[in-house]
């Protein structure tokens, strides 16, 4: 019998989610200014506006959604890149989840698909070995997304398809880095975050040591958190026992799943195969040096991007003008400071990043706020 | 091709209109349906009517064809059926129209007609009209059904526009096992579970409501868009909020898992045997006594209740004291990344 339920159901205890609260307040209460917490990852945003934790919060704490969406993130040229891959004869694209509602400037993936291109979302990465096999007449492509979380997943890919010998399937690499995206947002000397709420299932591979460089470098408290609602509280009780005592350290909430050094076997299986990019341009956030990976020189003939190279398009495309993603991700800007927001820009027409994954910013915010409004 | 392969697949000549497709429809078709309307072979089936009227109409493609719970006919009777009685309506006659693809097993075939049989002997509704269409292999996944249908309104003051403040919402059962049982099904989930879909026929429940007197406002199945399309639905249709607790709305451990483990929610998932209702608050545990009394409605539970606080909108309330908008579901339902 499936018993995922007792995995999650302490972590919904209306009991303990109150008296974390009132801890919360307690605590938040000794310090003086505002604490500015972003959560860095998707996952968390959507735990916070699903659960409505916002809602039993002090007035001095505060969210700053961060860029950690690897659909939000996509920048429109790699999605022309998987749109122009998929219209080649003979070809099979693969991807995960909702990417396939992501706008490029031609459109999303689900309209070309419409329009006659074989692009089939998948749940598992490895049932693109499948397909291929399935299909030895076509080039199989997966169009590869994601942090450090599905990383190893493509890399357990790569190796089942070399130690196979399946030719036909290639990859377009866009696997994307935590840290780096960090730093991104801390440049810019304008920024008001003064603490970090970190991936869970990120962490899980890197290891919680991944964010000591940023703890320090900024002097920012760091917790990493589970996504459940008792997690991300227990997170925001110890982000606010920090700024009362005036301490800024890296604590790992989400000890249950996460270890300082994560998963060493899944590291070594992915620099096997992958090498840092030297930039990646970021939705709404720009170029951020390497803050991607993309394959080695060994497995170019892999390589998507390589192998057609004169098919796809490199011209870069920047979201609509009207569009505040960059400073919404930054914590400049709140999903409503935004002018097209809930109008021109809305789930079912996106125009920028934050509102495309239901996991963006402004799509938590269409969704799922304004009832106390 | 063999023979025997002949008749164990259907053929494009099944859907010639010769002998082949003459063979079909009488050996599996009229022998599982038989009336006297359907067997006097008109080219249109001949009825009668006294007061008003409800028809309807539904087409079914699900893969796969067979799922926990039931398979691609029990779901074309039954959600047709749900339809006219979600109106108040007694189900009295349906047509039945198959698009099958060149190839598909006769003996499954045959398991879905039998399948359709048996769910219509739940509401008393006949099949008196149909179609058989054959076409190339890979034009269509197998099999797929459109029932259409027309029944006797019973009560006519039941309208999606219909709802009152102070109405109070019930739901009949555990919501989403129709969507997680299909979801099971369709990526061979290798998860130990006696997950079922939740597909039947809901008129002897809507008739014992309506012998009862129950002052319904509003009754809708919650199919496609779950439980979250039908509230959003009512909310803009009559212009009131909706309110629901989610302490109070019932779901299964084998749903709440499978949404875990996706990501999404059981509010957005399927059903095709759960309805959710709308009464004035002082009938409403007169309903639910009825409902767990007569109906097999052993779950069905008081969500919540229609206010003025946000007209248009649904609010669902957390066990913990916050509360957020409950939307609709939007496009494809995929998992979630990370």
């Amino acid at each position: 019998m499936l018993s995922l339920n007792d995995l999650y159901r302490g972590f919904r205890d209306p009991e303990v989610i109150k008296s974390l609260a009132k801890e919360i307040a307690i605590e938040a209460a000794k310090y003086s200014g505002k604490i500015n917490i972003m959560e860095v990852c998707g996952g968390h945003t959507h735990t916070i506006m699903k659960y409505g934790l916002n809602q039993l919060l002090p007035d001095n704490i505060e969210f700053i959604h961060g860029p950690g969406c690897p659909v939000c993130i996509m920048p429109k040229e790699r999605i022309d890149h998987a749109a122009a891959l998929a219209s080649l004869p003979n070809t099979i694209l693969i991807t995960l989840g909702d990417m396939i509602r992501v706008p490029g400037s031609n459109g999303n993936l689900a309209q070309f698909r419409a329009n006659g291109c074989d692009i089939r979302p998948i749940y598992d990465p490895l049932d693109s070995l499948t397909i291929a096999t399935d299909n030895p007449d076509k080039t199989v492509i997966f169009f590869a997304i994601g942090f450090e979380t599905s990383t190893p997943m493509t890399a357990v890919l790569l190796d089942q398809a070399e130690k196979r010998n399946i030719s036909n399937l290639l990859f377009h690499i866009n696997h994307v880095l935590v840290p780096p995206a960090i730093d991104a947002v801390m440049a810019d000397p304008s920024a008001k975050v003064n603490a970090f709420i970190g991936p869970a299932h990120v962490s899980v591979i890197s290891g919680a040591k991944v964010y000591r460089s940023a703890v320090d470098s900024y002097n920012t408290p760091l917790v990493v958190s589970g996504f459940e609602p008792v997690d991300v509280m227990e997170s925001i009780l110890m982000i606010a026992k920090q700024k009362a005592q005036s301490i800024a350290v890296l604590e790992n909430q989400y000890s249950r799943a996460v270890s300082e050094q994560g998963n060493l076997t899944a590291q070594a299986l992915i620099n096997k195969y992958m090498t840092i990019r030297p930039s990646f341009r970021w939705r709404g956030l720009g170029p951020i040096p390497d803050s991607a990976l993309m394959l080695r020189d060994e497995y170019s003939h892999r390589d998507a991007e390589r192998v057609y190279c004169e098919q796809l398009p490199d011209i870069e495309i920047d979201d609509h003008k009207a569009c505040q993603c960059g400073d919404i991700l930054r914590g400049l800007s709140k999903p409503k400071d935004c002018k097209v927001f809930g109008r021109g820009c809305t789930p079912e027409t996106p125009l920028g990043s934050c509102m495309v994954s239901s996991e963006g910013a402004c799509n938590a915010y269409y969704r799922y706020n304004g009832v106390t409004e | 091709m063999s023979h025997s392969n002949v008749n164990k697949t259907v053929q494009l000549s099944h859907g010639g209109g010769g002998k082949e497709m003459n063979r079909l429809i009488k050996d599996i078709f009229f022998k599982a349906f038989d009336n006297p309307i359907l067997r006097s072979e008109e080219d249109a089936a001949r009825l009668h009517f006294s007061g008003n009227t409800a028809f309807t109409t539904d087409s079914f493609t699900v893969a796969p064809l067979f799922f926990a719970g039931g398979d691609i006919g029990k779901l074309a009777i039954a959600g047709t059926v749900n339809d006219l009685a979600m109106m108040g309506a007694e189900p009295q006659f349906l047509s039945s129209s198959f698009i099958i693809e060149e190839g598909f097993a006769i003996d499954d075939l045959k398991k879905i007609v039998t399948s359709m049989t048996n769910e219509l002997k739940r509401s008393g509704a006949r099949i008196v009209c149909g179609d058989t269409k054959v076409v190339p292999r890979g034009c269509a996944d197998g099999l797929f059904i459109n029932t259409s249908g027309v029944g006797r309104i019973l009560n006519n003051g039941i309208s999606v526009k219909n709802l009152k403040e102070g109405d109070a919402i019930i739901v009949s059962r555990d919501i989403g096992r129709h969507g997680a049982a299909i979801l099971m099904a369709r990526e061979g989930l290798a998860l130990e579970s006696e997950l079922t879909s939740d597909c039947a026929t809901l008129w002897p429940i809507v008739e014992q409501l309506i012998a009862s007197n129950i002052e319904v406002h509003a009754m809708r199945d919650a199919t496609r868009g779950g439980l979250s399309a039908v509230l959003n639905e009512w909310a803009s249709a009559s212009n009131v909020g909706i309110e629901v607790n989610e302490a109070q709305i019932p779901v299964s451990n084998e749903v709440s898992g499978l949404c875990e483990l996706y990501g999404f929610e059981p509010f957005d998932l399927a059903n095709e045997g759960t309805f959710i209702l709308a009464v004035p608050k002082a009938v409403a545990k007169e309903t639910l006594e009825i409902m767990q009394t007569f109906c097999h409605c052993e779950q069905a539970a008081i969500i919540g209740n229609v206010n003025d606080i946000k007209p248009g909108k649904v609010i669902l309330n957390t066990p913990w004291g916050s509360s957020r908008f409950l939307d609709i579901p939007q496009g494809e339902l995929l998992p979630r990344i990370c």
